[in-house]
């Protein structure tokens, strides 16, 4: 088979690019062709490289050496239009859509020229859409869209103008495993009408299921390509990581059964006064974890902000320790011992133009070591900030770095290090490891294996479904923001909670 | 990042905007038909003594005022409303004052006070709006600095009396004034004696701001709001609190003039002192340190601009010009200056964890 197709010019080759980068991680020496009419994985942890050499590939960036050729002619991109010029498009993890734009005048915008913004724009989406099952109407508002449904829109928007090699970075990470399957779908009808695709993930097992060749970077630089068939997913996790896999399990039940956190009748508005929230009861014990399983934006944000005392709920009791919570504030329930690591750490977790010992003092401004009274104690917070470097591996050059240096990684190793600290009683997680590499993500995990053996209790948010079962000594289902399931981690399958997540099982709809 | 390079580039900044200030002024100079060589030559001629005591006096009083707008800005509050408020602030000051409540410097003392309240108070109206009603600070100081001039206007007319052209309060008791300082045996003006009142000040922002916790939750909440909500902070109360320090500290800028010079508040007082705060607070990148430069500079060119007119036939108003390009340079050089560092330093992380780190160690 190889033979065959290394004839024909590669739809794109990559040979000997790198890029020194200041900052995350230079490419060097990467080296990858992609065949038509195929999907090509591109694999790696998070620092590998892949987003550079997207940009790459996509004209953000420009390589410092080496050379791209697209069906065999050496290209030179200066900006995004040369790449799509030359039939690359990219589909972006976080959509780049108008919601309160119709299908349509989110596909015509910045294309006008192509088909204009009348009817025959919208012959051609319909034409494109048809073609390839999208079933998308290019009069609807796409506020109105599902995350798949948009994710077709970036696809189609991509197509319709003239793409026919098609980059998507990470395209999975949004979708629940149905929405997955209706992707793959989507791609494989793509691919056999000669498009090519060049498909980014870190997720193996869906790597393993659509690509045609897989290409591993490790380090900024290509390890291997190999086919699919040829490697089990636990040599293609080696390959990648270069390391022995972690995995999330928790061994033996450390819950006991004194209460830590219990939340009643909860009832959350939103400022234009709709419900996100009701009827949320639940319990956390000490040495528990409670992961929350649900599609992003089904309350699981107001969820914890309530219970960190960051929204005033409409109705219900919080209670930390059998003591009512309910009306106090953040500072308050933080210094009673809730840690909080946030969902969004740039907006939440940092002040990213601050030095990290200044970030060592965030959410603790009233607690040892890094206060004393009224005062900042510098000292205090310095050695202590050291520590989290130390202890939790954060590679800084030190700990006058101000936090926006830091890959996204390390930063995320210095907030659980951070909120880790003074003994917390409940540990907030939303997303702990969320764009943390592999090592990071098991040093994390270790880090909450071990604080809840000692009795810490844990609220657990994740879209990482082996993350939840496997950290979890329960689970709850949220949707629209109610609790619709419980499951014990020992005998839930991803199948059933991405049921749940959706709707699927108890409504028999799509969410 | 060496401790040097540091301060090279934070200073980088700064110097490049006054150079292409200068620029910019000669070039509008060069447009208008003006002479820039006369135009420099006596900006930059060695003040006489006289003049150094005013631009030391100038200085003090716009380095409070720029502290004043600092306070504001390093939590993200644009308190544009320094102006009224020391307006405010000075007539409520004056006329306290005038009432000899208190004996000798008692007065002096309980004047301070009572200024720093009536600033705080006019501040604080903008705090609540925009903590209750969301009102947008910039708006509402804006609508108060107009409020407050009329308002200390038709309150000067109800207890001032008429002394030549002017309205004016009562005169502060004698006892109570503070006498300026001679520094130059041929100056006719003495150097405020309330000069000290800024220094105070300065140290007082400084430690505030960088030991204290407050002082934290205030730069936190400047650096990113909802890290701070995150962390505890309790915004609104924060915003409460800042407005009404900044205020207060406004409150002190009609102070070094009401007991050393005037010693009453006449339809007179000087103009402009909390717009040109801001600016000053903008140049020194609300550091107390850059505020105290900004404010010695900006006190410099008015100072030097006066004899422009007699010396070298040009208007003494051009130097308002420079002054306001500076402030936009400044901007500019800033940024620009931030965006150089921040390579800088990721370069900087990127070298070191090119070099062996620290070993990876799994705690289990």
């Amino acid at each position: 088979m190889t033979d065959t197709t290394t004839t024909a010019a590669a739809a794109v080759s990559v040979r000997g690019v790198g890029k020194r980068f200041p900052g995350v991680v230079a490419n060097h020496d990467v080296t990858l062709e992609v065949r038509p009419g195929t999907v090509h994985a591109l694999v790696g942890e998070n620092g590998a490289g892949k987003s550079t050499l997207m940009k790459i590939l996509y004209g953000v960036q420009k390589p410092d050496e080496g050379e791209i050729l697209v069906g065999g002619e050496t290209v030179h991109f200066s900006s995004p239009s040369d790449a799509i010029k030359h039939g690359i498009g990219m589909v972006f993890q976080h959509f780049q859509l108008a919601d309160n734009l119709t299908v349509l005048e989110n596909v015509v915008l910045g294309a006008e020229k192509l088909h204009g913004i009348g009817d025959a724009a919208r012959t051609e989406i319909r034409r494109i859409s048809d073609a390839y099952g999208f079933g998308l109407d290019p009069d609807e508002l796409v506020e109105d869209l599902g995350v798949g449904e948009r994710q077709r829109v970036e696809i189609l928007k991509v197509l319709y103008r003239g793409a026919k090699i098609i980059i998507l970075d990470e395209p999975t990470a949004v979708l629940v495993p149905q929405e997955v399957d209706a992707l793959f779908e989507n791609l494989r009808e793509l691919k056999s009408q000669g498009n090519t695709l060049l498909f980014i993930s870190h997720k193996l097992d869906e790597v393993r299921a659509i690509a045609d060749d897989i290409t591993v970077l490790r380090r900024g630089t290509t390890v291997t390509s190999v086919k699919p068939a040829e490697v089990t997913q636990h040599q293609l996790a080696e390959l990648m990581v270069g390391e022995e896999l972690p995995s999330p399990s928790t061994a033996e039940s450390t819950v006991t059964d004194r209460e830590v956190l219990e939340v009643r009748d909860l009832q959350v508005d939103d400022t234009q006064g709709r419900t996100v929230l009701s009827d949320i009861n639940l319990t956390i014990h000490a040495g528990e974890v409670l992961g929350i399983a649900g599609v992003e934006g089904n309350g699981q944000t107001e969820l914890v902000e309530a219970v960190v005392g960051m929204v005033r709920p409409t109705r219900g009791v919080v209670e930390l320790s059998d003591q009512d919570v309910t009306s106090w504030g953040t500072r308050q329930r933080r210094e009673s011992g809730v840690g909080y690591i946030p969902e969004d750490r740039h907006r939440h977790g940092l002040l990213l133009d601050a030095p990290l010992w200044e970030n060592r003092i965030l959410g603790h401004q009233t607690r040892k070591p890094s206060v004393k009274g009224g005062w900042v104690d510098k000292a205090g917070a310095r050695i202590d900030a050291q520590r989290i470097v130390h202890e939790y591996d954060v590679r800084t050059p030190g700990i006058d770095t101000t936090a926006r240096a830091l890959s996204g990684g390390n930063q995320q190793k210095f907030i659980v290090g951070r909120e880790m600290s003074g003994d917390p009683k409940l540990l907030i997680a939303s997303h702990p490891t969320r764009g943390v590499d592999v090592g990071a993500q098991a040093a994390i995990w270790d880090h909450i294996r071990e604080a809840r053996r000692r009795g810490l209790a844990v609220l657990l948010i994740s879209a990482d479904l082996d993350e939840l079962i496997g950290l979890s000594d329960s689970l709850k289902v949220i949707l629209r923001g109610r609790i619709v399931a419980d499951y014990d981690p020992q005998t839930v399958t991803p199948q059933q909670l991405g049921a749940a997540m959706t709707g699927a099982k108890t409504a028999g709809e799509e969410a | 990042m060496k401790t040097l390079q540091r301060a090279g580039l934070a200073l980088a900044a700064p110097v490049l905007a006054l150079v292409v200030a200068g620029i910019i002024t000669s070039l509008v100079l060069v447009a208008a038909g003006d002479d820039p060589a006369a135009f420099w030559e006596t900006m930059l001629a060695w003040p006489e003594n006289r003049s150094l005591v005013n631009i030391i006096n100038e200085a003090s009083v716009l380095y409070l005022s720029g502290l004043a707008a600092a306070i504001g800005f390093r939590m993200n509050l644009f308190n544009i409303g320094v102006e009224g408020q020391y307006r405010v602030a000075t007539f409520v000051a004056a006329y306290f004052a005038a009432q000899a409540f208190l004996p000798g410097y008692l007065n002096t003392v309980a004047t301070i006070l009572v200024a720093m309240l009536a600033g705080a108070a006019w501040a604080g109206i903008a705090a609540l709006l925009r903590v209750t009603r969301g009102v947008s600070e910039v708006i509402s100081t804006i609508m108060l600095n107009a409020i407050a001039v009329s308002l200390v206007a038709y309150l000067l007319r109800k207890v001032g009396s008429r002394e030549g052209q002017t309205i004016v309060t009562d005169t502060v008791p004698q006892s109570g004034w503070i006498p300026g300082i001679s520094l130059f045996r041929d100056s006719v003006t003495d150097m405020y004696g309330l000069v000290f009142l800024a220094v105070l000040a300065g140290i007082g922002f400084s430690v505030l701001l960088n030991r204290t916790r407050f002082g934290f939750d205030l730069r936190a909440t400047g650096h990113s709001e909802s890290a701070a909500v995150a962390s505890g902070v309790d915004v609104k109360r924060m915003v409460i609190y800042s407005m009404l320090l900044s205020g207060a500290v406004a409150g002190l800028i009609g102070m070094p003039n009401l007991f050393g010079v005037s010693h009453n508040y006449g339809s007179t007082i000087q103009t402009g002192i909390g717009f040109a705060g801001i600016a000053v607070a903008l140049l020194g990148r609300n550091h107390p340190l850059g505020i105290a430069a900004g404010a010695l500079i900006f006190a410099y060119l008015s100072e030097q601009a006066n004899p422009l007119g007699i010396l070298a036939g040009i208007s003494p108003e051009i130097i308002a010009v420079t002054q306001g390009v500076v402030v936009l340079c400044v901007v500019i050089a800033y940024e620009v200056v931030r965006r150089y560092r921040n390579k800088l330093e990721q370069r900087a992380v990127a070298e070191a964890l090119e070099a062996p780190g620290p070993s990876k160690e799994v705690t289990a």
